[in-house]
């Protein structure tokens, strides 16, 4: 047996925190490397007596993300009790969503080797986060023994768990996957979306079968990936040791693993009870949630341009695939200032390659953003246009953009006051096209006999002549014209 | 006859007049207190510094001319399940012995906020599970009409202390008539509100889709304003009702003439003292011979209320006491890991009672079970909402014993928890329809022993609720009080 | 009816540390308890929905304000345990 009969399926969790001003049913604010509980009141320490409040924000971006799914709003979705005891969990059940999320059915297209894949999403529901615990050693202090530290700034931080179906068939699709769902997140502006400081973090369900098999292979959990690339490499290991298990004739056990970055593998976390009974039941602190058809249209009309519709817009005006990816992945800043240059008139194709080459180059160089390099559209589209009238050649109009940059003026100014500008005038350059042939009879004559290449050398020396002002678009032109039988 | 024996209202209109001032109130009450609490245990803290210091300000504002809440002045009594910032509050349970919370519950807010002094926290089965207060963990409180008796539970210490004036009304929190039958049980009223009306905030919760604050006072009217002083909105509940709040004293003089008392016939038969059954059927005489209606009417499923309650208030107790774990709060008994530290703390902390009903509720939720119990609990609740709802078709108000017994001996009840929960039987079908529900006492059996009449009215109904139970304490004309109360003149 | 509770896992559900004569105890009072709550399960309760308020109430939000937390030490100075500004618990986890 060879590892290509097995199909890997996988299905992807995704926790996103939101970054609400305050928590997700307290008025403690939401902060990120805080003194430890500091951010906390009764409700998110789970004090006798505290009762949860619903923030109205969290929810309107939870529609706001199943929307950009593609997801069914619920119109009237409840809050469960989870119940399971843990240090971190302060009232010993979470509160979050069971069996009516607020948002059901929808999917995310992802680009993958050229190819588009569409994800299925099960549901994106509700929910607030644990604290943080924290194992310390007994270290060189005399009176702190070996403990585990708790802090409980991010209990009750809003949450929404994103579920895929098992759609995903690789570990370099689930890689893709992850990045543009973070990527329709970060565009909603909803989450920090940094997977290095947990404010979105992927978990994986990874199972194999026999391919053309219908049913599910035994699933297995894969947590604690900080990284794309930990992501993908976690998918691939766990689908490599699965076929070696069922290959070597073993037999999986449904559980939960942990990947381990440095040793570039899975390894089991002790199996929970009984399958873990969560004992779910409606949250009776608090109201169904209805939310109305005319509120989502709101929240609906306000979402901004995503990712995959963006990239169908830049292929749609004849960007390759490349430029597509990259502008995509580009700042907003950046991306607005293309939108701009290109509204202002410039073409869509040459924009985009000044804005992720050049400019962006520029901008790195001198660690400026687009706000202050002096760059607008209108000035984009200016430069653009000057190369493609050949009022500056595409060098002198690198040191254009240094000018512009550097507060000189407007780009003509900048190439006027740094003397770039090339002699595209027709008149004046045909005299100096007449004095270089008059120069070079040599040439003149063996162009004639028939090496017709040799209109290169003579255009090289009309830019020595003209000191690299020459348009040598239009000095070829009219060489060609003068040389002509 | 001390000042501690004063009504609340009269208390107000000597405070007003300035015949007396705060701090005698509040002393009196305290002397009150020195004399019985040793046979009655009433108190789990009684603040007596808090108190007078609210007492001093109180008396300060009304000589200054300053803002006066209603209950200004007035020396109340809060149930140990209400969270007072920096007092001891313990839910009769020594997992939280020692606990000071580090805020007030939004009704000690309201009250402190309104000038009432309160002068300390009553007993009660502990996290509000019992009907006898004996499942205290610091002991029970006793009857003061037989300190032999139980004074009935959860709120038994916040009954037994307003009738025996060691306040002069209390407020206690009611799940399934842990109001309304200690009320019954030591001759005082006792209101349940509908649900929402008094914010949960601060209330430590035992099952949180029935739990409600009320007041136990002396008479109707006091009831009133004490409801009134610590009802309405309050946005961190999210259950709490935004609307109209109507003015309750303007209710009681209404009367009953031409209204519609419905008598549920479920109420009554086995298990039910002769007494009670006649006193109950005396009052409806008098109340027709006052003007009203009488009519019977069945809410079958009223049956089996109790069973519906009995996996419903567990299961939600379940999960509200999980935060229970001996690592935020409380007590802690150590352990190797944070499971068995948990799983000790708890054991050692909850009573027999609570762990049961932990128990029972973990279970009716558990995988395999929740449909044919919990589920099926939850509709049943339903069905009794239609049902009353049909019943208010047919009268403006339902009535019926409070309690199917007088009080009982101390200790007969503990090892049958069965029996314990029968207690219950009349209370419980209002906590599950959210409806608000009153006791007001209307005599004594032949041993002496108080006797309570339930008024029931539809959700919102406190008006009608109050202008009924005010009729009912007029026709009653119970003025009899405990042996205990005015032993300072003995 | 005759009802069947592995009380040993409910009580671990629960973190309850029972020992075997108390767990007997419970069981055999849930039993009987559950016996009589049973009763719910003979009523025909046709197509009734449960409800989640009684009085039918929806949305409760809040506007995502923040308002002040609590003074650390006063929190912490009702734990079993603290140090350095957090909350201590045994340094072994425990399977889940």
């Amino acid at each position: 047996m060879t590892t290509s009969v097995w199909e890997p399926v996988i299905g992807i969790e995704v926790h996103v925190e939101l970054r609400t001003d305050s928590k997700m049913f307290c008025g403690c604010a939401v902060g990120f490397g805080e003194e430890p509980n500091t951010n906390t009141c009764p409700v998110c320490l789970g004090l006798p007596g505290a009762l949860p409040v619903t923030n109205q924000r969290a929810i309107e971006w939870i529609v706001a993300i199943g929307l950009a799914l593609g997801c069914q709003v619920t119109p009237v979705s409840v809050f469960h009790r989870k119940n399971y005891f843990y240090a971190d969990l302060p009232k010993n059940y979470q509160i979050s969503q069971y069996d009516i999320p607020v948002c059901q059915d929808g999917h995310l297209d992802v680009d993958v080797d050229g190819e588009t894949i569409r994800v299925g999403i099960e549901r994106a529901h509700m929910e607030e986060d644990t604290g943080k615990s924290r194992h310390v050693g007994a270290g060189g202090r005399i009176h702190a023994a070996e403990a585990t530290l708790l802090d409980f700034n991010r209990s009750g931080v809003p949450l929404v768990e994103i579920v895929s179906r098992p759609d995903i068939h690789s570990a370099g699709q689930a890689r893709a996957y992850a990045q543009e769902l973070r990527a329709v997140v970060a565009e909603l502006g909803v989450s920090d979306a940094r997977m290095e400081e947990g404010s979105i973090r992927f978990d994986a369900n990874v199972s194999i079968r026999p391919e053309g098999d219908d049913v599910l292979g035994t699933k297995i959990e894969v947590k604690n990936m900080n990284s794309f690339r930990s992501l993908e490499r976690a998918v691939e290991y766990e689908i490599a040791r699965q076929v070696e298990v069922l290959e070597g004739g073993g037999e999986l056990v449904q559980e939960t693993r942990h990947w381990d970055e440095e040793a570039g593998m899975t390894h089991s976390m002790r199996v929970k009870e009984g399958s873990s009974d969560y004992r779910y039941f409606t949250e009776p602190d608090l109201l169904p949630m209805v939310l109305e058809d005319a509120w989502v249209d709101g929240i609906a009309s306000r979402l901004p341009e995503l990712p995959a519709a963006r990239r169908s817009r830049y292929a749609a005006v004849g960007l390759d695939r490349q430029t597509v990816a990259v502008l995509s992945g580009a700042d907003a800043d950046l991306r607005r200032l293309y939108d701009d240059a290109v509204a202002a008139g410039a073409s869509p194709s040459s924009a985009a390659n000044w804005v992720t080459g050049e400019i962006t180059a520029t901008l790195r160089r001198t660690g400026s953003s687009v706000a202050d390099s002096h760059l607008s559209g209108a000035i984009v589209a200016d430069l653009v246009k000057m190369i493609e009238e050949g009022d500056v050649s595409s060098s002198a109009a690198k040191e254009v953009l240094a000018g512009v940059t550097e507060g000189e003026g407007l780009p003509r100014d900048v190439a006027q006051a740094r003397d770039l500008l090339q002699i595209s005038d027709t008149s004046a350059l045909e005299a100096l096209v007449d004095e270089v042939l008059g120069e070079h009879p040599d040439a003149v004559e063996r162009y004639r006999g028939g090496e017709t290449k040799l209109v290169g050398f003579l255009v090289g020396a009309v830019m020595r002549a003209s000191a690299g002002k020459a348009d040598p678009k239009l000095a070829n032109q009219l060489i060609t014209r003068r040389l002509e039988p | 006859m001390s000042l501690a024996d004063l009504s609340l209202t009269e208390a107000a209109a000597r405070l007003a007049s300035g015949e007396v001032s705060a701090v005698e109130l509040a002393d009196a009450v305290f002397e009150r207190a020195t004399m019985t609490e040793a046979d009655l245990h009433c108190y789990l803290t009684i603040d007596r510094e808090g108190a007078r210091l609210a007492a001093r300000e109180s008396d300060a504002r009304r000589r200054e001319g300053g803002a006066l809440g209603p209950l200004d002045g007035i020396p109340v009594a809060v149930k140990d399940n209400f969270t007072t910032r920096g007092v001891e509050t313990t839910a009769g349970s020594q997992i939280l012995a020692g606990y000071k919370p580090p805020y007030d519950a939004h009704a000690v807010e309201r009250l402190r906020s309104g000038g009432a002094v309160v002068v300390g926290k009553t007993n009660l089965d502990e996290f509000a599970m019992g009907s006898s207060t004996e499942h205290s963990a610091y002991g029970p409180s006793r009857n003061p009409w037989d300190p032999n008796r139980v004074p009935g539970g959860s709120s038994g210490g916040s009954a037994a202390a307003v009738a025996v004036g060691s306040a002069m009304g209390a407020y206690g929190s009611d799940t399934g008539g842990s109001i309304r039958q200690p009320a019954s049980l030591c001759g005082v009223v006792g209101v349940k509100p509908t649900y929402g009306r008094v914010s949960r905030y601060g209330l430590i919760a035992f099952a949180s889709s029935l739990d409600q604050i009320g007041p136990l006072a002396r008479t109707v009217e006091d009831a009133a304003a004490l409801l009134e002083g610590v009802w309405g909105h309050d946005p961190r509940d999210s259950t709490s009702l935004v609307g109209d709040y109507p003015d309750l004293g303007r209710a009681l003089a209404t009367g009953v003439e031409g209204v519609r008392i419905g008598l549920v016939t479920e109420f009554g038969g086995e298990g039910y003292e002769p007494d009670v059954v006649a006193a109950t059927r005396a009052m409806l005489d008098r109340l027709e011979a006052a003007g009203a209606e009488i009519v019977e009417v069945s809410v079958p499923t009223a049956d089996v209320a109790l069973s519906a309650y009995y996996l419903i208030s567990p299961a939600e107790a379940s999960a509200n006491l999980a935060r229970f774990d001996g690592i935020r709060y409380g007590n802690r008994v150590g352990g190797e890991t944070t499971e068995e530290l948990m799983a000790r703390t708890r054991a050692e902390g909850f009573g027999p009672e609570v762990t049961r009903r932990v128990l029972l509720g973990t279970y009716s939720l558990s995988a395999g079970y929740y449909d044919a119990f919990y589920g099926k609990a939850q509709e049943v609740r339903a069905l009794l909402s239609r049902e009353f709802a049909l019943a208010y078709e047919k009268a403006d108000v339902l009535v019926s014993p409070t309690s199917p017994t007088v009080a009982f001996e101390v200790g007969a009840k503990t090892s049958d928890p069965l029996a314990m929960y029968l207690s219950d039987i009349c209370t419980i079908p209002s906590n599950l329809t959210g409806h608000p529900a009153v006791s007001v006492p209307v005599g004594l059996d032949s041993a002496g022993l108080p006797i309570g009449f339930q008024v029931m009215a539809p959700a919102l109904g406190e008006e009608r609720m109050f202008a009924v139970a005010a009729e009912v304490e007029r026709l009653a004309a119970f003025t009899a009080r405990p042996a205990l109360a005015g032993a300072e003149a003995a | 009816m005759a009802i069947d509770i592995d009380i040993a896992h409910v009580a671990r559900l629960a973190r309850l540390a029972l020992d075997d004569s108390e767990l007997e105890t419970y069981r055999r009072q849930l039993g009987v308890i559950l016996e009589h709550a049973a009763r719910v399960q003979a009523v025909a309760t046709g197509d009734v929905e449960p409800i989640a308020h009684p009085l039918g109430l929806t949305n409760a939000f809040r506007e995502d304000k923040v308002v002040p937390s609590l003074d650390r030490d006063e929190v912490l100075a009702q734990a079993p345990e603290h140090r350095d500004g957090y909350f201590v618990v045994p340094p072994a986890m425990e399977a889940l």
